[in-house]
């Protein structure tokens, strides 16, 4: 095929000129939310000088942590539903009953118990406010001590979550109907976007992995690299749809590595299970290498989670601190080095998004493959 | 380390969203498109292999119509020669046969001629024996015609027996 066109100079032109409008809409939130910090100190605490100064660790870990509102544009947010079951059973209410407090100063009253969120999560109240006016007790690292219910919240990430799901849906039952409505012709559209992809994850993933048992395998490696891609890409979208840091949260790793962990389980055949309980070595180095190949089960899918979390919140971290020091040095100056740097940590992040993606569904089809392979 | 810490919440959402999520797909989705692109590898596959086929058949046929008209060649070399001996043969005899058939007809001829000449001279021979009587009669008739001479004659003729 030929593909010189790609590199046509307009082309390029035309690509730099939306990246750059896209950064644009990535800067105006953040300015925005710098705005809201700085209002909120002033009126609501009237803190010492020292302590309004930007802490860009705290702003990063804001924006990487899940939410229960959205941010949508200026003073803007969408409250969330928060549901919670508690002691008294399933409560209900929008986020938006906490008026924006996240300091614990707001104690929102259901079913007879009082909530109150820090740090976007919620605590059960204490009776009376402590010192500085917060319902919680904390320990030396402001850490709050209070029992949490159990917190079942459409969260910024189950908004994002479910809008994955919606969108891969669609574009995937559409791809499937393109098939259905072209038999055996060529793909078109959508279909041939998305056919390549499938091809890779077919060819180059699961068939030298899996070898011919691959079919077996396939919806499984197909949606894990598609629902890791989807959303590492909606997460580098800056503004409403995307934002959130869906595939950078613990919580979404590890439940797709405990489903590569369960595939493995149930799949390993008597080879698998006679490597890792009696390997071939003298009985007497079974004390050591029976735990070691017992905690290796556990240790690879801890490693898919944490690679893939780590990964992205780290693209995040990387390009919130860029334009986050803008305002540790409070100087619109730095911009001119910090955005096209974010500019280029963006681009590479938009790869780094397709390669996480790739070696998530790849190192699961490996585990897969060690678990089913066959000896002669 | 509050990012290392999972929140039940969103482990439930995830775990229930991306099951269906990939029931879901695997139904409507993975399994018509495996199995269209899987029948469309193989459809191209059948037809290169069918191209492939043709074009070994079509190099057989070639080297097949190159030996029929090797073959063909050949045999019109073959017939033309044949044909050239058979002519050589044909003239030769009919050269033969006309020679023979020439020198029959010639001696044919001769002896007809020889025939005839005899024919025509023992004709002549009758004929001029009749004309000289005829004309010895007329002569006779003539110088008979008057006594005197009749005389003279039979006198003549007496003399001449005489004589002998």
């Amino acid at each position: 095929m030929d593909c010189s066109h790609v590199f046509d100079f307009k082309v390029n032109r035309l690509t730099l000129v939306f990246t750059l409008f896209l950064a644009l809409f990535f800067v105006t939130p953040l300015l925005y939310a710098q705005e809201d910090t700085s209002k909120a100190t002033v009126t609501a605490h009237a803190e010492p000088e020292a302590e309004k100064k930007f802490n860009l660790g705290k702003f990063a870990l804001h924006h990487i942590a899940d939410s229960h509102s959205w941010h949508v544009i200026g003073d803007t947010f969408i409250g969330l539903p928060v549901i919670l079951y508690t002691q008294g059973g399933l409560v209900m209410f929008n986020a938006d009953e906490f008026h924006g407090d996240d300091e614990a100063k707001l104690v929102v009253e259901r079913a007879g118990q009082r909530f109150v969120k820090l740090h976007e999560k919620i605590y059960y109240a204490t009776a009376t406010a402590n010192a500085e006016g917060e319902y919680v007790e904390v320990d030396a690292n402001h850490h709050a001590k209070n029992v949490r219910p159990l917190d079942f919240s459409v969260t910024k990430n189950v908004c994002t979550l479910l809008l994955s799901v919606v969108v891969m849906l669609l574009v995937f039952l559409n791809v499937a109907n393109g098939y259905k409505k072209r038999k055996g012709k060529s793909p078109k559209g959508l279909q041939s976007w998305m056919e390549p992809l499938i091809l890779f994850v077919r060819d180059d993933i699961a068939r030298p992995n899996l070898g011919h048992k691959y079919e077996r395998f396939m919806p499984y490696l197909l949606t894990v690299f598609f629902f890791i891609w989807f959303n590492n890409m909606l997460g580098l979208v800056p503004f409403l749809p995307g934002g959130a840091n869906l595939t950078g949260n613990i919580a979404v790793t590890a439940v797709l590595s405990v489903i590569t962990l369960i595939i493995v389980v149930t799949n390993g055949n008597k080879y698998y299970w006679k490597h890792i309980f009696t390997p071939d070595v003298p009985w007497w180095l079974y004390i050591v290498l029976v735990p070691v190949e017992i905690i290796g089960v556990f240790t690879k899918p801890i490693a898919l989670a944490i690679r893939l979390f780590a990964n992205i919140t780290a693209g995040h971290i990387l390009m919130l601190s860029l334009i986050g020091l803008i305002f540790v040095f409070n100087s619109v100056y730095v911009s001119v080095v910090s955005v096209p740097f974010a500019l280029f940590i963006g681009a590479i992040e938009l790869l780094v998004a397709f390669i996480q993606a790739f070696i998530f569904t790849m190192l699961s089809a490996l585990f897969i493959g060690m678990a089913i392979e066959e000896h002669h | 380390m509050e990012l290392l810490v999972p929140e039940i919440g969103l482990v439930v959402f995830q775990t229930i969203a991306f099951l269906l999520l990939m029931f879901v797909l695997a139904k409507f989705a993975w399994k018509p498109v495996l199995a269209a692109i899987k029948e469309r590898e193989h459809n191209i596959d059948e037809a290169l292999n069918k191209a492939e086929l043709a074009k070994q058949e079509m190099v057989r046929l070639a080297a097949k119509n190159e030996e029929l008209m090797k073959e063909a060649r050949a045999e019109r070399d073959l017939m033309l020669k044949e044909a050239k001996t058979l002519k050589d043969s044909i003239v030769n005899e009919a050269k033969h046969q006309a020679q023979t058939e020439g020198a029959k007809l010639i001696e044919k001829a001769r002896i007809e001629i020889e025939n005839q000449k005899k024919a025509a001279l023992a004709e002549l021979k009758d004929q001029v024996s009749s004309l000289s009587i005829d004309i010895a009669e007329r002569v006779l008739r003539n110088q008979l015609a008057d006594k005197a001479k009749q005389q003279d004659f039979v006198a003549d003729l007496l003399k001449d027996i005489e004589l002998n």
